[in-house]
């Protein structure tokens, strides 16, 4: 805490733009494409990584808030994605035929209440387990991430006893299969949908954050959480809030990510959670931008190490993680003191 | 007192549940001669020891680890690469136990170190990566471990079930290699919570108790923190390891879902917690009633789930359902951590958590 001492008429100090965390993924997608070889592949693969980025992104997003804002470490955020993914197939199912049909609109029609169904239900499933789970442990790390542990494994356990344990088809729908082909290059159709939909929710991220009041009390109770609270806000209904955006955001990205893989399975919130953890690592706890090139990363290490050495590719995010972390101890953008 | 290092249960009941445990596993072998009840009292052995180690981590320390069952893993995979690579031979265990035990505890010194890098809550997040990396690993490096379907492998002559020590016209038992197996596995476990229980009371081990309750007060009074629990990290990893070697012996086998599977892991943490954390003996306790339930409590679960389905009761038979067991077993462990965060042990010990 610095002395202020100067007159009101100077401007307010700028905080520098830090730029070069922004310059990763595109200094690794140029540098990959003479390692490729192949213009259309390399367009294929830079498609397919940022798509699963932008799917990743919305399922750490939350995770990276919470974490910021209240210091809860949430170990069952899989828990939601997996339900999200669930509550997809009760919509999907009946409206089999507007899913079949080969029409944008009606496949989207059908589409759209699966995913906001999706999201309340994850939603509603946040609001739950901050009551009844994280409530009482407040400030104690080693009770919220075994109390979060125990809400993930009861989740995913009534998840196989309403559903069964079997994996269970999600087709896409009819006009989202195939590719849009330009000369020799392929892209599929849903890695579009899925990179407009990420950027549509960090826009709307973004803008909540910077733009409104309750953007603003955010962010400053991540920097400064006691400061927030004495100036007479409660806090803790503001990260109710947002912890059920988090979850309601995970639901959505499950909801994407069983389409993306055609399949749902209650362990994919267990899976997933490992690759969430090391995006937000990456990023910085609690950094929102952080956590989008942290998820640009991790899906481009995993595609283009696919792609050239694929027996590496199963080790590479721990590779990326442990370079970032010896780069920048914190992750590409620290935001707290913690 | 010497043996349990000054500390004993501090119950009477605790106390006669423990002789009680170890006096059933002691005498397994005559008490329980049929197979599945042999694999569970192993079971039992090889976990107390395996989660003791862990409440070292956990109960003593307050440090959170998900690679726990990566040392395991080293353990068992260690044995049986040696085992299948060398021939059932007394060189090709000792082999494996020379490198299996180092490496665990190299590794745990790197995670160490390099988790002092960064912040401490990183810890539980790190560990949950590598372990998931190793895992993977483990699965595809299939010319070394066998892939997903593990190494099987033979194991000395003087360990397996043909070979009879003593026949059972003298005492009315027989003894053979497998019983000796077994007392293997069991007197080693034993060893091994016996020792730990001699760390956490030992200077060493209240060092990481102030460290558990606070880790400023404690570098402030001149502790170099970092080097405790460093150290507590790698102990707790060569204890794995050898529980993991244990459980290869027992087994023949090491396979990724046996050894190395975040089930695993979860089952470790219920039992720590349930058992007691902090308390070791809790271990005991807490591996006990979680594979007695694991194995015994199905065949119940599975009646109920019978039962409510032929009443046509919607929904509660899918619940019962023998394999949903983890799931009252999660309600279980998040009630542990809620209303007896001392698991157990602590709530017969009478004290408040």
């Amino acid at each position: 805490m610095s002395v202020q001492t100067d007159t009101a008429s100077e401007p307010l100090p700028q905080t520098k733009r830090d730029v070069i965390p922004l310059l990763l993924p595109v200094v690794l997608a140029l540098v990959t494409i003479p390692l490729i070889g192949s213009a259309s592949t390399w367009v294929t693969l830079t498609v397919a990584s940022l798509a699963m980025g932008m799917m990743i992104f919305i399922m750490a997003s939350g995770l990276t808030l919470v974490f910021g804002l209240m210091d809860v470490l949430n170990f069952g955020h899989g828990a939601f994605i997996a339900v999200g993914a669930y509550v997809a197939t009760l919509v999907l199912g009946p409206m089999i035929g507007y899913v079949q049909a080969d029409s944008l609109w009606l496949n989207l029609a059908a589409l759209a209440p699966a995913a906001l169904l999706a999201m309340a239900v994850s939603g509603a499933l946040g609001l739950v387990f901050e009551r009844v789970l994280i409530l009482p442990v407040y400030g104690n790390h080693l009770k919220q991430i075994l109390i979060t542990m125990g809400g993930l494994i009861v989740t995913e356990q009534t998840l196989y006893a309403l559903w069964g344990p079997a994996r269970m088809p999600l087709p896409l729908p009819t006009s989202l299969r195939g590719s849009f082909i330009f000369g020799d290059i392929a892209i599929a159709k849903y890695r579009v949908l899925a990179m407009l939909v990420g950027l549509v929710v960090f826009g709307l991220v973004l803008l909540v954050l910077n733009r409104t009041k309750i953007g603003l009390l955010i962010r400053a109770g991540v920097e400064n959480r006691e400061m927030v609270e004495a100036l007479g806000y409660k806090i803790k209904r503001l990260f109710l809030g947002v912890f059920m955006v988090g979850s309601a955001l995970a639901g959505l990205g499950g909801i994407m990510w069983a389409l993306y893989r055609e399949e749902v399975h209650a362990s994919i919130g267990g899976e997933l959670t490992v690759l969430i953890f090391i995006v937000i690592i990456i990023g910085g706890l609690g950094s929102i931008g952080g956590c989008f090139i942290g998820a640009i990363l991790v899906a481009m290490v995993a595609n283009y190490g696919g792609f050239l050495v694929p027996k590496l590719a199963l080790i590479s995010n721990i590779l990326l993680m442990v370079a970032i972390l010896m780069w920048r101890p914190r992750g590409l953008y620290p935001v707290t003191n913690r | 007192m010497m043996i349990l290092s000054g500390d004993p249960p501090r119950s009477r009941i605790l106390s006669l549940l423990l002789i009680l445990i170890v006096a059933a596993l002691a005498l397994a072998p005559f008490l329980f001669p049929g197979a599945k009840a042999m694999n569970v009292a192993t079971k039992i052995c090889i976990f107390a020891a395996l989660v003791a180690s862990y409440d070292l981590l956990l109960g003593y320390t307050g440090t959170v680890s998900f690679a726990h069952t990566m040392f395991y893993g080293i353990g068992s995979y260690a044995i049986a690469i040696a085992l299948y690579a060398m021939g059932p031979t007394w060189s090709a265990v000792a082999t494996g136990i020379v490198v299996g035990l180092p490496l665990a505890a190299l590794l745990a010194l790197c995670i160490g170190l390099f988790s002092l890098r960064v912040q401490a809550i990183f810890f539980a997040m790190i560990t949950l990566a590598v372990a998931s990396a190793f895992l993977v690993l483990a699965s595809q490096l299939s010319w070394l471990t066998g892939g997903d379907d593990g190494r099987s492998f033979q194991l000395p002559d003087l360990l397996r079930p043909g070979t009879v020590l003593i026949s059972k016209t003298l005492f009315g038992f027989e003894i053979n290699g497998r019983t000796l197996t077994y007392y293997i596995v069991f007197i080693a476990s034993a060893a091994m919570i016996l020792t730990l229980l001699r760390v956490v009371n030992s200077p060493f081990g209240r060092v990481l108790q102030a460290v558990r309750e606070n880790r400023f007060r404690a570098e402030a009074l001149g502790y170099r923190t970092v080097f405790h629990l460093t150290w507590a990290n790698c102990i707790a990893a060569l204890v794995a390891a050898a529980a993991g070697m244990l459980n290869a012996l027992w087994l023949r086998y090491a396979g990724p879902e046996t050894s190395l599977s975040f089930t695993i892991m979860v089952d470790i943490l219920l039992m720590v917690v349930i058992g007691g954390m902090g308390t070791m003996y809790g271990a005991v306790v807490g591996a006990t009633m979680f594979i007695l339930a694991e194995n015994y409590l199905q065949s119940l679960m599975g009646m109920a789930s019978k039962a409510t389905a032929s009443a046509g009761i919607p929904l509660l038979p899918n619940l019962l359902h023998p394999d949903r067991w983890l799931l009252w077993l999660g309600l279980l462990f998040i009630a542990s951590v809620y209303f007896f965060p001392t698991g157990v042990v602590g709530k017969l010990r009478g004290k408040k958590g």
